[in-house]
């Protein structure tokens, strides 16, 4: 479904995504993680075609460089790290600008964009919120509103930027058991950025390790979050053991003497 | 789930819009120094209409000042108003600042300074026709918005809307400190200059109207088609990006529409401040965020505002005229204050 060959990004003249390749079979979930400033969203946004880029990057077989802005917008989905919330803006209105690749130009939303929204609004269960104001949801409610636009663009492959971050354990689990489901009902890929690891762990089929811009670790969870990676990417004193065959980190304090 | 017509204003807010707009027209011929009245003025305005044939029983003389005396005064302002209100709703959108003013990118200023060397000019025995002065103001606001859009790429980063925002502050304290020396050495010129600036609504026929109708309708269809796109900026560019719109080319053409409107009313009607701030803001606050219901009810709302405000600035101490713009200020500011304490909704 994605495939990303040797892609680097500059920012401001420094490197910040260092010749990169990954690649995302269909219906598969793959997560990129990396301890802070290693490139990780920097890499999914040029994904999303938001950044320009060198290298190659293909969305279904289709060079991304090569896709108009709305056909791109019709094939990739993003969910940003803290979208913006337009004040006043109801969630029904919020999930509807995501059927805009799909709007002509100077036209507006038909029967079947309308068609799009109720069933998105439905599968995520947010009917009963569907007339209230974004800017009134807690953190977990708007989470699911902000996937539900990005549903709406159809896209098969959905990228998630740090999409539980600002969630307690609980709600984080909510939102990606619903990714998962969708992913398995809706064929949807997914690539995500996630900073708690033993999440990304236990949702992703494989991990991407990124550090400093580069590739350092590309597997299953169990090959990718080993104490020697974690010793050497994030500096971090780490036991992991194993539990049903997922990893599980157990954080060691330094004990002085 | 229910599903409801969306994306457009709702049908009462147009129905109410257009009421205003009817009633405002009606009262705005029919008052001034010759009343009349107000149903033979409805009816005199209906007559006119293709397939329509009443009788609306006002003499020839009464017919007159509704055609060639009121109704261009009245129709002039409902355009500048609309103008006014939608360029403002526009600015609003496109800097995601509720503060924005279809002024704030040096048009005022240039249109100032155009009109000043204008008046002087003749003062001082240039053959000019009075009626040349909205020219000479358009090109002064064009050329102002010209020095802004030139100023705002210079050095690193090139153009985007804050260094657009702080090129036009630049131009705007240069072009008036410019005026001010020119009007200084030209005081006779001063009373005039000040006429111009506090705003009007000229009376000569129905040329300013003519004048500033093509300028009106070019900028009002491109911001009305392009309203969508304001709603999905409202998420941020990003994300717009990601919907697959170009941000920043929405940004430029709805900018230029709107500032080369404002350029066209600011010509024929002076510096009326505060119609487009506050009528856009009036009208999210009633019908909601989505710019697709602001930006027409917005013309509707602003080009009723400015016939009552102008009905007043000839009534209140007739025979004399108050500048229009000290009347929007005046009964728009308390009026903005009653909307903001009778709606529940926190759409600033």
């Amino acid at each position: 479904m994605l495939n990303a060959d040797a892609v680097s990004v500059e920012l401001g003249g420094r490197t910040v995504v260092d010749k990169v390749s990954v690649t995302v079979a269909p219906g598969e979930w793959v997560t990129v993680i990396g301890p802070n400033g290693a490139g990780k969203s920097t890499l999914l946004r040029a994904v999303a075609g938001l950044l320009p880029y060198a290298g190659d990057i293909t969305v279904a077989g289709r060079p991304l460089a090569a896709m108009r802005p709305r056909e791109r917008a019709r094939r990739v989905a993003m969910v940003h790290q803290q979208p913006v919330v337009p004040p006043g803006m109801t969630v029904y209105d919020y999930v509807l600008l995501g059927r805009t690749p799909h709007v002509p130009p100077l036209g507006r939303e038909g029967a079947a964009d309308h068609a799009a929204v109720a069933e998105v609004v439905d599968t995520l269960d947010l009917g009963a919120f569907a007339d209230r104001r974004l800017d009134t949801l807690s953190g977990g409610e708007r989470q699911r509103v902000f996937l539900a636009r990005a549903l709406a663009q159809g896209a098969e492959l959905l990228l998630l930027d740090e999409p539980t971050t600002a969630l307690d354990i609980g709600h984080q689990q909510e939102v990606l058991d619903l990714v998962d489901r969708l992913r398995a009902e809706a064929g949807l890929t997914v690539l995500s950025t996630m900073h708690d690891l033993a999440i990304a762990g236990e949702y992703a089929d494989r991990l991407v390790l990124l550090a400093a811009g580069r590739l350092a670790a590309d597997g299953t969870p169990r090959e990718v979050l080993t104490e020697a990676n974690l010793a050497e990417y994030y500096r971090a004193r780490v036991r992991v053991l194993h539990v049903d065959g997922i990893p599980v980190l157990v954080p060691v304090r330094r004990r002085p003497g | 789930m229910k599903t409801r017509p969306r994306g457009r204003a709702r049908p009462r807010w147009i129905a109410a819009g257009l009421l205003v707009v009817g009633a405002a027209v009606v009262l705005g011929v029919a008052i001034g120094p010759v009343s009349l009245p107000p149903l033979g003025v409805a009816l005199e305005l209906l007559d006119r209409l293709p397939l329509v044939d009443i009788d609306s029983g006002l003499d020839e003389t009464q017919a007159n000042i509704v055609w060639l005396l009121r109704l261009p005064r009245v129709v002039l302002a409902l355009l500048v108003g609309g103008m006014l209100a939608l360029a403002g709703g526009c600015y609003q959108g496109v800097f995601r600042n509720p503060l924005a003013d279809p002024m704030l990118l040096g048009v005022a200023s240039g249109a100032g300074l155009g009109a000043t060397l204008f008046i002087t000019a003749r003062a001082a025995g240039f053959p000019a026709a009075q009626g040349v002065l909205p020219i000479a103001a358009f090109v002064g606001a064009v050329g102002a918005l010209l020095l802004t859009y030139l100023v705002g790429g210079v050095g690193k980063g090139g153009r985007n809307p804050t260094r657009l925002i702080l090129a036009g502050v630049a131009v705007t304290s240069f072009l008036s400190a410019v005026q001010t020396y020119v009007q200084q050495r030209n005081a006779e010129a001063i009373r005039q200059v000040y006429s111009w600036l506090l705003g009007r609504l000229a009376v000569s026929g129905w040329n300013d109207v003519l004048t500033v109708l093509p300028y009106v309708a070019v900028t009002a269809a491109i911001v009305l088609t392009l309203r969508r796109e304001l709603d999905v900026l409202t998420v941020g560019d990003d994300e717009a990006s990601g919907l697959g719109l170009h941000p920043q080319r929405s940004r430029y053409l709805l900018l230029a529409a709107a500032s080369l409107g404002t350029a066209a009313a600011v010509s024929v009607a002076g510096l009326i401040g505060f119609v487009g701030i506050i009528v856009p803001h009036i009208v999210r606050l009633l019908a909601g965020p989505s710019y697709r219901s602001i930006l027409p009810l917005s013309v509707l709302f602003g080009g009723a505002f400015l016939v009552l405000a102008d009905l007043l600035a000839r009534v209140a101490v007739a025979p004399g005229e108050l500048p229009i713009g000290v009347v929007t200020a005046f009964a728009g500011a308390p009026f903005f204050v009653l909307v903001m304490r009778t709606t529940r909704q926190e759409a600033l």
